[in-house]
This record gives structure tokens, sequence and C-alpha cells, in this order.
């Protein structure tokens, strides 16, 4: 398994559109999954990621547009055809093959003459080759869940497609598994596609994550490209929490900074985070479409009478303070009637309380500009 | 009396099993019998008489014979034709499914002396002459029900994704039956066939209705012969049949445990 292998071919989704009677599933997505990379399409349920995911395995048929595999075009095949195998999100592991059998079918398939050793190095990745004589529903649910990983990466595919593998799974398992996957995935070079809902799980396994939405691509990125510069409000709310201030315009007083304005207050932004494209005038000019600044609570900061002079100063009053162990989250009232969420890590500076008047105050190049109107 | 309601379940559970089991005994007792008369209703006196001639009560063995043929013959045909008809039942939505469904539940539903009757008036109109063929068809369209309904309990219980998970392991739609689908249904077509087996075999009432004059099965036999009086070989038979029906049973329950001990046995090295 370890043996160095050629780096596959991209994975690339032209155009790729699925419709069930008349209801549009897949809306003609393009995306390009780069050979022997971690690729996660992550999205609410119903957006269309598990549909994408089969019409790659060959699983459900594209209504139209094309599936290429490095120089193949793979759009016409069918499922037992492609080097392409899936990890189930059941883990669909066959009850009267013992694990070794259940690990081997797709070697025997093929017509392996070393099968059986070739299982057993599989199985020892996954460290169950212990398990080998017995059947999957005498194992436990994390076990079962290795099992099916190990039988999709024997067949060495140019692509492994990952359908909410670990949802059937407690937290605790779930962030093993997690750290196991990637440990997996350098190991073995193949390129994996992982389906989840889960946005936390995308961002700390892959290296990429694609963010769906009713059956559209709303922005592919590096997670913390994804975290820190979002693309639109829907990627902002579900890629963790953020505080999006209306905006009413913007000043540009040349240099590195503008100013934007919201509820009359004028809020320092750095350039870089005005999304590509955007005409900042020298004058106060109002916006034509709903406008944001986006903040996270984290990167907002209550200010102390003895910290330095933020350039962004928001005033406003502490209506709930919510403490969990590793950080305080607050919610802030401002003037204007919005309460913003602010979190705090427990790290030793004082806590503010239900009822004080406090000040937040955040760095220029910590908040984002979104463009779009929701 | 705390002994009496610690063991009351094991009682009546015996008692229950001895009230099942009397009419057996009886029949295997009495055909080690040598009735006096035609009648053995009797005991007189240990012989192995019946059991060493068979066949010496004329007609039983040709009788037993058809019986056996036809109970295969529509067992394989409905096994087949009704595992056929589950999966299609159990896998696809199409036009007329839920009409099929209920179609395929009347033969159970419908008292035999009807189907019976009706089957014999409806060979009659097409004039197809009463005999083996009419039995088989009449065995076939009662027994068929038994089989699409239990292969397709079996199928539904089964998650679509074990084919799909085939299919992506580079087996084609064949392969993927044989080697998934098929192994897992078994079960439930093997429990198929042996009930439509045992249905076809037992069969008196539509059996009589479609037979014709001059062809006989067993328990056509047995309800003749128990007019004239009762041949001790219908006692071996009827003992034969018991005794081996048993055997299969715990055959198949032997094979399970020695299969489940020696997974255990693997486990534990």
């Amino acid at each position: 398994m370890a043996t160095t292998r050629a780096t596959p071919g991209d994975l690339k989704l032209v155009q790729l559109t699925r419709n069930f009677e008349d209801f549009v599933a897949v809306a003609g997505i393009d995306l390009v999954v780069p050979g022997g990379s971690f690729f996660a399409l992550l999205g609410p349920s119903g957006c269309g990621k598990t549909t994408t995911l089969r019409m790659v395995a060959g699983l459900e048929e594209p209504t139209s547009g094309q599936i290429l595999l490095g120089a193949d075009d793979i759009t016409g095949t069918r499922a037992y055809q492609r080097k392409v195998n899936t990890v189930f999100q059941s883990y669909a592991l066959f009850p009267h093959l013992s694990v070794l059998d259940n690990v081997g079918f797709g070697l025997r398939q093929r017509k392996m003459g070393d099968w059986r050793r070739r299982a057993m190095e599989a199985l020892e990745l996954v460290k169950l080759a212990d398990r080998a004589k017995q059947r999957p529903r005498q194992l436990s649910g994390g076990m079962q869940q290795r099992v099916a990983l190990a039988r999709a990466i024997v067949n060495e595919p140019d692509v492994l497609l990952l359908d909410e593998p670990l949802g059937a799974l407690d937290l605790k398992l779930r962030r093993e598994m997690q750290i196991e996957l990637k440990r997996i995935q350098q190991e073995v070079g193949i390129t994996f596609i992982h389906v989840t809902h889960d946005q936390e799980e995308a961002m700390t396994m892959a290296d990429t994550v694609a963010v769906m939405r009713a059956g559209r691509l709303e922005q592919v990125g590096a997670p913390a490209d994804l975290y820190d510069h979002p693309a639109t409000t829907f990627v902002a709310n579900f890629l963790g929490q953020s505080n999006l201030l209306p905006l009413e315009g913007f000043s540009d007083p040349g240099g590195e900074f503008v100013t934007a304005h919201a509820h009359g207050i004028g809020l320092v932004v750095e350039r870089a985070q005005l999304p590509a494209g955007m005409v900042v005038t020298t004058q106060v000019a109002a916006v034509d479409s709903a406008v944001h600044l986006g903040i996270r609570p984290e990167k907002l900061r209550i200010l102390g009478p003895n910290d330095p002079p933020s350039a962004n100063r928001l005033g406003g009053l502490v209506t709930d303070a919510s403490f969990n162990g590793v950080a305080t989250t607050y919610l802030v009232s401002m003037p204007w009637g919005q309460e913003l969420t602010v979190t705090r890590p427990n790290d030793g500076s004082p806590r503010a309380h239900r009822g004080d008047e406090v000040t937040l105050g955040w760095d220029p190049n910590q908040a984002f500009v979104l463009a779009e109107a929701d | 009396m705390a002994w009496l309601r610690r063991n009351l379940v094991v009682i009546v559970g015996l008692l229950v099993m001895a009230y099942i089991l009397m009419p057996n005994l009886v029949v295997t007792m009495f055909s080690f019998n040598k009735p006096n008369g035609r009648y053995n209703y009797e005991w007189t006196q240990f012989s192995l008489d019946a059991w060493l001639n068979p066949c010496a009560s004329a007609g039983l063995c040709e009788s037993l014979g058809l019986s056996l043929w036809v109970a295969v013959v529509a067992a394989l045909v409905s096994t087949v034709m009704g595992t056929m008809a589950a999966f299609a039942l159990g896998r696809y939505r199409f036009r007329g499914r839920a009409a099929t469904n209920l179609l395929v539940f009347f033969p159970m539903a419908t008292p035999e002396v009807v189907m019976g009757s009706s089957l014999l008036t409806l060979f009659i109109a097409m004039g197809i002459p009463s005999g083996q063929v009419t039995i088989l068809i009449a065995h076939i369209l009662f027994t068929v029900s038994f089989v699409v309904t239990t292969v397709k309990a079996r199928v539904a219980s089964l998650d679509p994704a074990l084919e799909q998970a085939a299919a992506d392991l580079y087996a084609t739609p064949s392969q993927a039956f044989w080697k998934v689908t098929f192994p897992l249904v078994a079960p439930g077509i093997a429990a198929g066939a042996l009930l439509a087996f045992a249905l076809s075999f037992d069969d008196y009432i539509v059996t009589n209705f479609n037979a014709g004059a001059t062809t006989v099965t067993f328990p056509m036999f047995v309800w003749g012969a128990a007019q004239r009086g009762t041949p001790v070989q219908i006692n071996v038979v009827g003992t034969v049949m018991f005794f081996g029906a048993l055997a299969i049973v715990g055959f198949g329950q032997l094979i399970g445990a020695r299969l489940r001990i020696g997974s255990r046995r693997k486990e534990a090295l």
C-alpha cells in the first residue's frame, strides 16, 4: 500500500447537472479536484452534495455535463468500470462475508492473484488485521467504518469517495477517525472526496473545501481562506458564526485603509479585505445593495481601560454571558438594536457580566466585506 | 408452590408439546401393529410386516410417488416464479404494482373449496382434461403466493446500498446479484421452497377437485383408504415423513451451531 504510486489525475466536473423530474438537485457545477488532494464537499442536507458524489461513483446518471478523470471522459461508464471506490454512509459491508472477504471483494473481482496479502495489508493499515476472520456485525461501528475504508482503498482507486462516513459515530470516535482518515490519505496519496454537512469536520480534514448550496457551488478554497474571506453571507454563516453589520457606504482616504460607514460610525477596514473588484470612491458613497461588514465572534475584543487604543470601537450593553470552560460567549446589544456575538478565551482576562457597558474593538485586517445581497 | 411458580412455563410447554406430538406417537406406534381385520385402530401385536413391505397396499407407493413428484415440480416452478416476482415487487415501482400485490394475496385468502371448484370450472371450459397437469397448475397457483410473500420480506430487508457497493467494487450487475444479493436472499428462497413443497404435498381439497378419475395423490389415497379400512403402510409413510422432517430440522440446527462455534473459536485465536 505504501509503495509510491503516480499521483492520480485531476477529477474534473464540467457543467454537471442532475434533475429529478422537475427538481434540480445539481445545477451545472464546474469543479476541478486536484489529484492526490483531500477535498471536502460541504453543504446542508439537500444541497446536492451526495448526488454529485454518486454521479462521480457512477451510481447516478447525470442529466447533462461531463465527468473527466485525468484525460478520460468517464461520464458514460458504469460504476463497476470506474477506478473510483466509495465508503458508503451505511458502510454497506456484505454481512455474509468475513472481514477479509469484504476487503478482498474488489481485488477478486479484478482477478488479483495476491488478493489475500493485499487485503491483509489494508487491514493492517486500519489496525484491524486481528479481526480478519470475523463477520462485520461482530464489530463495533467504528471498526465497521474502518473495514469499509480498507475495502475501498485496497483497490488503489484514482478517487476515493466518502459519503458522510463518520455520521453514525459518536463525537469522540469521530474526532479520532478524522485524524486517522487524514493520516491514511497522506500515506496512500489517493484523491479523497469527502461529503459532509459538518463544517468543522470539513475544515479539520480537507485541503480544499467546496461549499454547496441548492445545487450550486457557493465557494471553493482552503479552509482558512473560506473562514477568513467568505464570499457570501451563506458561507459566512455556514462556516462558523459571523456578526454582519449592514453598511451605508465607504469613503477612501487613500492608502492602506478605507472607511466603512455603519449607523453613522466610521469603521476602518484594510483594503486587502475588500472583495476583489470592489471599487470604493473617495467620497462617502451610498452602496446600492446590502453590503455587510463581517466580524467573527472571536476576533472581537472587549476593551479594558489599560488596553492599547483600537482603530475600531463600538459601545454596547452585555445582555448575556455564557461560560463553557474554554471560552465565554457574550451577546452585546448595539444602540441600533443589533446583538453582536463575542467569544473571549478563558485566558485569565477579566470577564464581563450581564448589564455591563462595554466597548468592543477589532483589528482592521480581521473583518471582511460581503458585497452580496442575500 | 415456589417450585411450581418457577417451573410453570416449562410444565405448560411440555404439556403443549405432548398434546401436539401425541398423534405422531400414536401413528408411529401403530405402524408396528398387526391388526385383525382391515382397520388399524386397535393394538393387537407387534410386527414389522408393514415396514418390510411398504408397497404391499395396492396403489400406496404409486400415489406417494405422484405426490412427491408433483410437490417437487410445483415447489421448483413456484420458487423460480415467486422469487422473480418478489424481486420485481420489492425492488421496482411500476404501473399495476399495488394491484399485483393484492392479487398475490388472493390465493392465500381464498377458501380452498372455492379455488378448487372454480379451477375445475375453468379447466372444463378450456377443455383441459383433469390429471397430473391440472394438479400441477393448481398447486403452482396457490404455492407461488407463499413464495412471493416469504422472499419479498427478505428482499425488503436488504440494504440497497449493498448492491451498489458490489457495483462500486467492480462487480457487473449479474455478478453483484450472484455474489451479494442471492446469498443474502437465499434463506428466504429456501423457506419459500420448503413451504411450497409442504403445502403441495399434503393438499387434499384443491387436488381432489382437479385430479380427475384415475390420478390419485397420497392424501387422496389415505382419504380413500380410510373409507375401506386403513392399511398399516399409511402409518409407515407417516412415521417416515415425521422423523424425516425432524432429522432435517435437527441437521440444520447442528450445522448452524457448528458454524457458530467455529466462528467463536476463530475469534478466540
